[in-house]
Formats: structure tokens, sequence, C-alpha cells
């Protein structure tokens, strides 16, 4: 590009700074009001995961009783304390435990499946997938197959095998149980990252400044990292945001049929479960996590996608 | 074609066999077996049951048995239903569920495909909201959430469905809509933003100009070339259906193979357990071939090789 263009006539010329690739997507980014709406309310989620704690009104297993004996008391029955009883904002379990604090450890459950399962994934999908793509052919096909066969796997089998025999184990208690959970979620679920980041490479590598590189005598290794990853990073990113909902899908599914977080710790799946039981006389037991959980999913879903349109502007729309 | 398809479908079997390994592994690594109650059997009485299942023998041979029976059609005794092979377990339970994921499966499609059709036509017009919201809820309520909401609202507080069970159409219907509702969403979404696409397309301006009227634009140029990417996501729809349906017939407590898996896992009922893991296997590899293939036939420029 060695020419010199020079304004036509009449023309004005605007001087456009030079925009990289982030700094165009943020702009891009700050158009669209829904990934907006998405951000903010992952932000919020974010800070409600790690102060949770110290907002909620009560630690989350402490059993009101006073209240639960004062509501029989007062003709209410024995049960359940309704929202706004007795200082208990959202009402109480059967147990008389703070049905807020329990929805905000619960937040931070979530958060916690957010990032823990997306960095497993993350380790695991992006090596096999680089090594797939840079050496293509035999190993490439060996591990596609490999990939077929974990497709295959039923991961729901998986996660519910692995957490029964590393129950007893220090793994399996880690963080109540959460951790394995975390991580047999991330293990079934790296393919379609792994996928992606194959098919980048493979795109990539026939690019002419990778060809450059190589013929100026680049090592593979730094051309994988300095060049290949940079490049193919806007839809590993987006792949990794809108992989978030499937994960507290994932792991909301698993509490409620009673494997994943345990007891006396509630993620929004089992308190769900538990307000199950419940659902004719006090059915806010199973609204407020499934409110919870709805708009968890819809904040990484919003963001998820204004980013996809932000950082690869071609594929706007699609999945 | 026949040799692609033939060569896909032969794939199936070393995928299945590396399944078969990995599940059988992974199983007798669980501790406890299928014997454990919660009052211990005696030492002898276990030994003897052990010895009679063939659970004393390594574990490389009591796979090579498993596998031969199941080449054969044998799926084994149940360990935990004993008065029940597990041949009965899965033709009892199958129909069931293979009825619930069709069903689903059916109204996904009929639902999702016009709704994302209309969004696109009525483009940032009612449609395309009422479109865009109905996705929005789908993709963000996880399908045991939905079927919740759906017996509060539609048995508990209007009475209109029944709660639970499979015993006539009027126990279908919530069930179906709790496990269509992801998909629906899923392919809503594509169908749309695959239409939008189509629309800018050279060949629709052209149809457009050279006289074509809209109606046969829209159905005979549009629809069906934006149907195209469509089909690719109707494989992982599928797997999601499988799985999905295990949940759904627990909400509902539907007699269906579901059931049986989950408990299969706790109980160690190990045969079982082989017998479902391989049957999920097969649906989710087998439908993966009938997508590709079918993207194939929808698609001539597609060749494979």
């Amino acid at each position: 590009m060695a020419t010199v263009t020079r304004p036509l006539p009449g023309q004005v010329v605007r001087e456009r700074r030079s925009a990289g690739l982030w700094r165009d997507a943020w702009g891009r980014l700050r158009k669209n009001r829904l990934a907006l709406v998405g951000l903010f309310m992952v932000l919020l989620l974010l800070f409600l995961g790690i102060f949770g704690p110290f907002i909620a009104p009560y630690p989350y297993a402490q059993q009101d009783l006073k209240a639960i004996q004062q509501a029989a008391a007062d003709g209410y029955g024995i049960g359940p304390l309704n929202p706004g009883q007795y200082g208990h904002v959202l009402g109480t379990d059967q147990l008389g435990r703070d049905l807020l604090s329990r929805l905000l450890d619960g937040a931070r459950i979530s958060v916690s499946v957010a990032l823990v399962v997306q960095l497993v994934i993350l380790l695991i999908g992006v090596p096999i997938g680089a090594i797939a793509g840079w050496f293509s052919g035999r190993l490439d096909n060996l591990l596609m197959r490999f990939t077929d066969i974990i497709y295959a796997f039923p991961d729901l089998l998986f996660i519910i095998i692995l957490s029964v025999v590393f129950r007893e184990t220090a793994f399996g208690r880690a963080f109540d149980g959460l951790l394995m959970i975390f991580v047999a979620i991330g293990l079934t679920s790296w393919v379609t990252v792994a996928r992606l980041v194959r098919g980048q490479l493979l795109s990539l590598k026939e690019t002419e400044f990778v060809e450059a590189a190589r013929a100026i005598g680049v090592q593979d290794r730094k051309i994988i990292t300095k060049h290949l990853l940079p490049n193919g990073v806007g839809p590993i990113i987006v792949a990794v945001t809108l992989g978030i909902p499937g994960a507290i899908i994932a792991e909301s599914t698993l509490s409620y049929i009673g494997i994943g977080v345990q007891p006396p710790r509630a993620s929004w799946g089992s308190l769900i479960a538990e307000g199950y039981k419940w659902i004719r006389a006090e059915p806010h037991l199973v609204l407020f996590p499934a409110i919870c959980i709805a708009s968890a999913l819809a904040s990484f879903t919003f963001l998820g996608d204004g980013l996809r349109d932000a950082l690869d502007p071609k594929l706007k729309g699609k999945q | 074609m026949i040799r692609y398809i033939t060569r896909r479908l032969l794939w199936i079997i070393p995928v299945l066999f590396a399944v078969s390994v990995i599940t059988f592994l992974l199983m007798h690594a669980v501790p406890g077996g299928p014997w454990a109650r919660e009052k211990a059997l005696p030492d002898a009485v276990e030994a003897r049951l052990n010895a009679k299942y063939g659970l004393d023998q390594p574990l490389y041979e009591q796979y090579g048995r498993w596998a031969i029976a199941f080449a054969t059609g044998d799926l084994g005794p149940s360990y935990r239903y004993q008065d029940r092979t597990v041949n009965d377990i899965v033709a009892d339970g199958f129909w069931v569920t293979f009825q619930l994921g069709v069903m689903a499966f059916g109204l996904a499609v009929l639902v999702g495909i016009p709704l994302g059709i209309l969004a696109a036509l009525g483009h940032n017009r009612w449609p395309d909201y009422l479109t865009t919201s109905i996705s929005i809820l789908g993709v963000t309520t996880p399908s045991f959430v939905l079927g919740i909401l759906l017996i509060v609202v539609f048995s508990v507080q209007l009475g209109w469905f029944p709660t639970g069970g499979w015993e006539g159409p009027e126990t279908w219907v919530l069930p179906t809509i709790a496990l269509a509702g992801f998909p629906i969403a899923v392919i809503a979404r594509y169908t749309r933003a695959s239409m939008l696409e189509v629309t800018r397309k050279d060949y629709i301006r052209t149809a457009h100009s050279k006289g074509v009227r809209n109606q046969s634009v829209v159905s005979r140029h549009m629809i069906r070339n934006a149907l195209i990417p469509v089909v690719t996501i109707l494989g992982p729809t599928l797997a999601f259906l499988v799985t999905g349906s295990f949940i759904i017939e627990r909400v509902f407590n539907i007699p269906g193979i579901g059931q049986f898996y989950l408990n299969a896992i706790s109980t160690r009922d190990y045969s079982l357990l082989m017998a479902m893991t391989m049957l999920y296997a097969f649906a989710v590899a087998f439908l993966n071939v009938v997508v590709d293939v079918l993207y194939a036939y929808i698609d001539p420029r597609i060749r494979y090789s």
C-alpha cells in the first residue's frame, strides 16, 4: 500500500483513528441495548455472587424457629412463611430458613458454575482443538474421532457416576461437592470449544500472514501463540459466554434431581426441588428461584449474543 | 453417497465400543455393588450372588461376556428388578420415551420454523418481537423449570391437565410442551437469522425485479434456502431431546426409560445401566448420521466423499 491517496476535490477527509479489534467491538457493543442490559445483569450477578453473603439478612442455613412458632401461634399453620412475614422479605422454607439468604447463596453457586466450568472447558478444549487444527492429518483425525466418542457419551451418566465415585474423597467434598460437579460438567462439554478452535486454526493457517511468518522462520509454537490464538480469540470468547447458560442449566438440573450441591447448601435447582413439595400452598418457593435462574440465563445469553455481533459482525444473528 | 452413508454407519460401531468400555470401567470403579442394601447381606450370600452373576470374574472377562451377549441381543438380567430382564424393561419404557421425544420434536419443528419465518418477514415489527420474546423465554427456562411452571399454572391453578402420568392424550400435553420449549426457541432463533440472511441475497432481488409475486419469492426462494442451515441444528436438538426426556419423565412421573436410567446408577444395576447407555449413545450417533445425510439431500450443492 505504497500509493498515497489524495482526497478528491471537495471531499472532507476525516481522521479515523486506527481502531483495534477490541475498541471496534466495544463501540458496537455499546450501541446494542440488549447486550448492555445483559452486561449490567451479569455484573450484578457477579456482585451478588461475591458479596451476597454479606448482604444476606440471615446466614443461609439458619433456622428461624421462633418465627415459625409465632406463625403457628398466630393461626397461619405450620409450614413455610409467606413473603413479608416476620421479617423475612421473601418468606422461609418449612425449616424457617430465609429464602432471600438462600437465593443469595445460590447466586454464589451459579457464579462459580459460570466461571469454573468455562475455565475447565478452555483448559481442555483449546489445547486439543489447537493441536488438532495445527497438526492436521492423522493426529487431527484421531482427536476428532475422540470428540465423536465424547459427543455420543451420555453426559448425565458421566457426571452422576463421577459424583458417586468421588463422593467420599477430598475432591468430591471440596466446596460442598461443587468442585466435582463443575469439573464433571466441564469434562463433558469441552467438545464444542475444541471443534471451534480447530476450525479457526484450519482457516487461519492458510492466511498470508501466517505463511509469511513461517517463511521468515518463526517457530511453530510462536505462530500459534502470537498469531493464531489472538486472531481466533473472538469466537472463543463468544462460545464461552454462550456456553455459560448451558452450564448453569446443567448444574441446576443436577441439583434438581438431587446430585450436586450437598445440603444444607442449596443451589437454585435444589431450592426448586424442595419448594415443589409445597407447590399448592406456597408457589413462591418455586417461583423465586425459577425467576433467578431465568434472569441469570437471560443475562449471559444477551451478553453473549451482543459479543458475537460485536466481535464478528459477519455472523450477526447466527448461533 | 451410499458409500458415505455406509462408512458413517459403520463408524458407529467403534464409537459404541469405546462408549461401552468407558462406561464399564467407570461403573465398576464406583464403590459398592448391586447387592448393597440398607441391611448388609451376609458375606456368604453375597459371594454366592457374585458367583451366580459372574461378578467374581476378572473385569475383562465380565466385559467379554457382556459384549458377546449384547451382540446377540441379550441385555442380561436386571440386578434390581430380579423378576425381569433388561430387555423387558427397555421394551416397556422405550416406546413411552420414544413417543414423548417424537412428539416434542414434531412440536419444536412445527412451531419453531414458522415462528422464525414470521419473525423474519415481519422484521422489527410485532411478529419479530413476539418471536424474540418467546425464544428468550424458551432459552432462559430450563426444561424442568418449564415443566414445573406448566404444572403450577395448568394443573394446580386451572386444573385443565393432570399433573403427571402417561395414560392418555390429556397427560401428553404438558410434558411435550415442557420438553419442546427449549428446542422451539433455538429453532425459531436460527430460522429467523437464516431467513434474514437470505433476504439480502442477490437472487432474491433478481426474483423480485423480474416480477415474481412476493408470495412465491418467499415460499420458493427464501424459505427453501433458509431452511438448509436450520437442518444442522436438528442434530443437537435431537440429542437434547434424548437427555431432556429423562428429566421431564421425572418431573411428570412418566414411566419411560429415563426413570430407570437414573435409578440404575444409584442401585448399581450394571446390566441395566450398560443397556441404557448403549441405547443413548446409539441414538445420538445414529441421529447425527441421519441429519448429515438429510443435509446433503436438501442441499444438492453439498457433496460428501
